[in-house]
């Protein structure tokens, strides 16, 4: 990557980016990274992600995926970008177990939605326009359902975290985190 | 008399007659990861955290007892992928949800997944729907979602305490905390936030009420220093509660 003997602008990494069901609190602290974004935008071009606002992803190297399956618009998504990417990254608590949407998980979905579309009447009204992703029995972590082949934790992990996680990998070394940057919470 | 002598880690240590590998290695300053173990209560060889390799053969460190000449492997990357294994086991088997748990950040599961850098549970989560949180007592609630049955709580309440509050009842996957009152509730058992067992949880399936955030995320117990840092781990937690 630092090789540069035609005096070529160096290479980028393509790098799309998609919350499922999570709360963009992995992506803000992505932008947390502050001004080291100057430097991830000499190392890194954005596909499909929220800050680029391209809804299609094309071919890329890097995927970052917060939030877990919760719905078939997640499905859909989440194997657009396995498709796509050659490398996927679950990012945060939720892709990777979860996390806080999962606390449905102990309910049934019926029972949910009973509950969330009965009005005073008793009368329930579940939504079935068709442009509507149908939600999922539970909420699944990402690995679930597609082969992911890197995780990095936290609720959200901090700027910190995901600067030395994705340098690591864009630099082609293995990702670790020392003790510090390493939370579940 | 001439110094009593092992190896963990081809290193030799100085042991006393009787004393288990994990005791000998914790004297000696030697960390050795464990979860159903605590030093105030008999040992139990439940969570197999403590594997260790003696001569050659796998025993568990807080039940096996020491003898000159032993050779024992404790911090192996074999054991510890092992290790990480078993709290990827603990973790999907339960609903572990650090990020809304009270005890994220002193807790000693968590604590040995950075130890041995868990990055994700591996496995597809059980996501058990069918274990009770139990908030009917005025001072200690029981989430059972997070209980690992290492059975602390039930020999301390036991042998400390001398109440029986805990039993584990029921078979693999339905095995469950049982609570020993006329309903099964914590409220009708003569349990006290003055018990042993009220504050023995390495988790965050016993915990004292009002106390949650008394210290912030991020500067609890484990967020400061890995939990192989110090061989007194139960002690630290405790203190930190
Ligand atoms: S008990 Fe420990 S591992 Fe489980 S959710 Fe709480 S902090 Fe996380
Ligand atoms: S409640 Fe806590 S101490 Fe008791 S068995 Fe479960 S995890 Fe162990
Ligand atoms: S600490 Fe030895 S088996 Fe649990």
């Amino acid at each position: 990557m630092n090789a540069n003997p035609n005096g070529k602008p160096p290479l980028k990494v393509r790098l799309a980016t998609t919350s499922l069901a999570g709360c963009f609190g992995c992506h803000m602290s992505l932008l947390d990274i502050d001004e080291r974004l100057f430097e991830l935008a000499g190392l890194a071009e954005f596909d499909r992600s929220p800050f680029t606002d391209i809804k299609q992803c094309g071919p890329c190297d890097i995927a970052l995926i917060e939030g877990g399956v919760c719905n078939s618009e997640n499905v859909h998504v989440l194997r657009e970008l396995r498709a796509n990417a050659k490398i996927l990254v679950a990012v945060g608590a939720c892709a990777i177990n979860g996390g806080v949407p999962a606390l449905r998980n102990r309910l049934k979905i019926g029972d949910i939605l009973d509950k969330v579309y009965r009005d005073d009447s008793g009368e329930v009204h579940i939504p079935d326009d068709p442009e509507l992703p149908a939600s999922l029995d539970k909420i699944y972590p990402i690995n679930e359902i597609v082969r992911i082949d890197y995780f990095l934790p936290g609720c959200p992990p901090s700027g910190d975290a995901i600067w030395k996680y994705l340098t690591d990998l864009i630099l082609g070394r293995v990702p670790r985190l020392d003790h510090q940057l390493l939370h579940y919470d | 008399m001439t110094e009593l002598l092992f190896n963990i880690d081809d290193l030799p240590v100085p042991f006393k007659p009787g004393q288990t590998i994990l005791e000998a290695a914790k004297a000696a300053g030697v960390f050795v990861p464990h979860l159903c173990h605590h030093p105030r209560l008999k040992p139990h060889g439940g969570c197999k955290l403590c594997t260790v390799v003696v001569n050659g053969r796998t025993q568990s460190a807080c039940t096996y007892k020491v003898a000159a000449g032993q050779e024992v492997d404790i911090d192996t990357p074999e054991l510890n992928a092992m290790r990480r294994s078993l709290v990827q086991l603990l973790f999907i088997e339960g609903n572990h949800f650090c990020p809304t748990c009270e005890k994220t950040g002193a807790c000693e599961l968590q604590a040995l997944g950075y130890e041995y850098e868990m990055l994700s549970p591996h496995f597809a989560e059980f996501y058990p729907a069918d274990r009770e949180v139990d908030a009917s007592h005025p001072d200690v609630l029981i989430d059972r979602n997070r209980c690992i049955m290492c059975e602390r709580c039930v020999r301390a309440s036991r042998d400390i305490d001398g109440k029986n509050v805990f039993g584990i009842a029921g078979r693999g996957g339905k095995a469950t905390l049982a609570i020993n009152s006329p309903t099964g509730k914590l409220a009708d058992s003569d349990f006290a936030v003055t018990d042993s067992a009220a504050h023995i949880c390495p988790v965050g399936a016993i915990l004292v009420k009002r106390n949650g955030f008394a210290t912030p995320i991020g500067e609890r117990a484990y967020d400061a220093h890995p939990i192989s840092d110090s061989v007194n781990v139960c002690e630290i937690a405790e203190e930190a509660k």
